[in-house]
């Protein structure tokens, strides 16, 4: 080995160190202490101080020994890789459907066997479902990088939270006015940015996300501010209330089919109806995946020239996309308000749309198999891990990395279906 | 004689303080393979560029059969019937070889929204036909083989004879090749030679063509339009280009 890659070698060593202290060190070393009313910092444990210093130079040696480390085990094998043919024939449309097929009865039965909370996370979980298929038409289908998509699922809130709270419409009054609104915010920015491409794109509709989440915080005589609006209704079952006692004119669930109240059944009766938007946009997206609409996204996505050379609107065709995608996070927005009762402008920032798109990310681009299996860990994993909340972040971080390595292309990215010439 | 089709009068093009198209004049009628030849940079392909759109040209008159297209954006051009290839090829790679025909009559097609989610009466014909029709051409042009695969698994001629199908799915009236025989070779350059006359014979097809390919220009143009640097430096038929001095000086240098 050369003097000269030694020094580089000893360069990138040593900074990597220096990285494992620097954000080590904060984020472990110092801990926060309320003493009274006052902050007070306080120095961590030597055992935690010494932990950090053990990590830097253990990441100071690693960095230097990698090259002769990883050619003596060049031999063994890394990190296991599913066989080429088994991953082929999990990305095969066909397997795709079929899997769909059985997560939907898992889905159908899982309410009457899960526990309340497992159908309330489920439920959750949905919501993220269907936000993550809204995304993918625009991301993994039309190919446009929109990092503002929670703007168009809080209009969609804001729509139903306002109309029920000012003009008392009902929930499924209000889910295809909500979806409408979305769809309509989503053509209005989409028909002046779309000319824009990539990061550009990212940039404008990430803005966009922002000034909806300020504008509905600074519109206090509207919106509420930043308390939101509360009491939102819950969905009803054609004109019957899960609630305990029905409003004037209202008659209950229990009541209407003789059975024992039971708070469960309004968690259930939530859970069916996020299933059912779900089913929902499954189906619209596999039938637009066949249509002449979804093949003019691929192209578009794949050489915007050519389509252009023969005759496709590509603004046109990018607006389609835009707007589909918003109008899906309008529905799951009204819902989410409706779940909630209550919305406010701290549910819908940024971070959501990472979220969101982490989902498509991470899921593999343009497959609905893919999503909902993100979804499940996306929402689940921080779920589960409630003890390691502080480290959410570094959790997501950490998957996304040993992603890039191990399954860049998502975890069950899909085979478009293919129209075939049949002799 | 036939109706004139395309009429350009003193397009120029101008990039900043380059001059890169000046006082271009072309006349193609109906039915006609008119070729524009010039050495390389000449301005062929910016040619090319302002008539489909790509570029607005700074100054001059388009007319397609008497009505100006300058001005009108890619895609209405080629809604107007005015299609052209790319010469590098310009296919959608990781769709098969039909459904890049199927995305080319994307206007033809029932796009409506409601329809094609429930899978209307209307929506399967209409599907159908477009298959069909893509089946026909994917026929013509010897591909029917290789119709399920990806577009860009297929050979380099099969390619180039792709694009031109594609071309041929939105019903064109001027087809417009950019250099379609570069990187094919001899046998390919001649089955490509019949493919237009095909074309021109069969469908009523008029054809605009830049080609460096001298022997496939020489026999199969009706009229030549030469282009040096940016400027029109002859046309006329090919016997006439042939024995032209002016175009045997720009191609060979001064003597």
């Amino acid at each position: 080995m050369s003097s000269s890659t030694i020094g580089k070698n000893l360069k990138t060593a040593l900074f990597s160190a220096l990285l494992v202290l620097a954000v080590a060190y904060p984020v472990l070393g110092l801990k926060l202490t309320t003493v009274g009313i006052r902050v007070e910092v306080h120095g961590a444990s030597p055992l935690v101080l010494w932990t950090i210093a053990a990590a830097a130079v253990a990441m100071f040696v690693w960095q230097l020994t990698r090259e002769r480390v990883a050619s003596a085990c060049s031999g063994i094998p890394g990190l296991p890789s599913l066989p080429r043919s088994t991953s082929n024939f999990l990305t095969l449309p066909s397997t795709q459907r079929w899997a769909i097929l059985a997560l939907i009865v898992i889905g159908l039965a899982w309410p009457f066997f899960g526990s309340r909370g497992a159908v309330d996370i489920a439920t959750l979980i949905l919501i993220y479902v269907l936000l993550g298929l809204g995304l993918n038409i625009v991301v993994g289908l039309a190919g446009l990088l929109d990092l503002g998509y929670v703007g168009f699922y809080a209009v969609g809130a804001y729509s139903y939270a306002l109309l029920s709270h000012y003009f008392g419409l009902s929930f499924w009054q209000c889910l295809p006015i909500a979806g409408a609104m979305a769809a309509l915010f989503g053509f209005l920015l989409g028909f002046p940015v779309l000319r824009l491409r990539g990061d550009y794109l990212a940039i404008v509709t990430l803005g966009f996300g922002e000034i909806i989440r300020i504008l509905l915080r600074n519109m206090t005589w509207l919106t509420g501010g930043p308390n939101g609006i509360s009491g939102i209704d819950k969905p009803t079952l054609f004109g019957l209330t899960f609630e305990r006692r029905a409003a004037e004119g209202m008659q209950t669930f229990h009541e209407f089919f003789g059975i024992a109240y039971n708070s469960n059944h309004k968690v259930i009766f939530l859970y069916l109806v996020a299933l059912l938007l779900v089913l929902l946009a499954l189906f619209v997206i596999n039938r637009l995946l066949r249509m002449p609409l979804g093949r003019a996204w691929e192209a578009l996505r794949e050489d915007e020239i050519a389509c252009r050379a023969l005759g496709l609107n590509p603004t046109l065709i990018k607006l389609s996309a835009f707007t589909l995608g918003a109008c899906f996070a309008g529905f799951a927005g009204s819902f989410f308000a409706a779940r909630q009762g209550l919305v406010s402008p701290e549910s819908f920032t940024f971070i959501e749309s990472a979220i969101i798109l982490a989902i498509v990310v991470l899921g593999g681009m343009g497959s609905q198999l893919g999503v909902i299996l993100a979804a499940v860990v996306m929402i689940l994993l921080p779920e589960l891990a409630r003890e390691f909340n502080e480290y959410r972040m570094l959790m997501f971080g950490a998957l996304m990395v040993l992603m890039m390595i191990w399954r860049p292309q998502g975890l069950l990215p899909m085979q478009r279906p293919h129209l075939e010439v049949r002799r | 004689m036939s109706r004139s089709l395309l009429e350009v009068r003193d397009l120029s093009m101008r990039f900043g303080g380059l001059l890169a198209v000046n006082g271009v004049r072309l006349d193609v009628q109906e039915k006609q393979v008119v070729s524009m030849i010039g050495p390389n940079g000449a301005g062929k392909t910016t040619v090319f560029n302002c008539l489909t759109g790509f570029y607005q040209p700074t100054g001059g008159s388009i007319q397609l059969r008497g009505e100006p297209i300058h001005g009108l954006a890619g895609h209405q051009i080629a809604r107007k019937g005015v299609v052209r290839t790319f010469q590098n090829v310009r296919l959608f790679k990781d769709m098969t070889a039909v459904e890049n025909l199927l995305v080319a009559q994307h206007r033809h097609l029932n796009t409506s929204f409601l329809s094609g989610l429930l899978k209307t009466p209307a929506f399967r014909r209409s599907e159908q036909d477009a298959m069909e029709f893509a089946a026909h051409w994917l026929d013509r042009v010897d591909l029917l083989d290789v119709a399920n695969r990806p577009a860009g698994t297929l050979a380099y001629g099969q390619q180039r004879r792709l694009e031109i199908a594609r071309c041929m799915m939105t019903r064109p009236q001027l087809l417009m090749l950019d250099e379609p025989a570069a990187g094919l070779n001899p046998r390919e350059t001649e089955e490509l030679k019949q493919l237009i006359g095909m074309l021109r014979t069969e469908h009523g097809v008029t054809v605009l063509l830049i080609e460096h390919d001298m022997h496939l220009v020489m026999s199969i143009s009706d009229h030549i339009y030469v282009i040096n640097q940016g400027t029109p430096l002859a046309d006329g038929t090919p016997e006439q280009i042939r024995s032209n001095p002016d175009v045997i000086k720009a191609y060979l240098g001064e003597a």
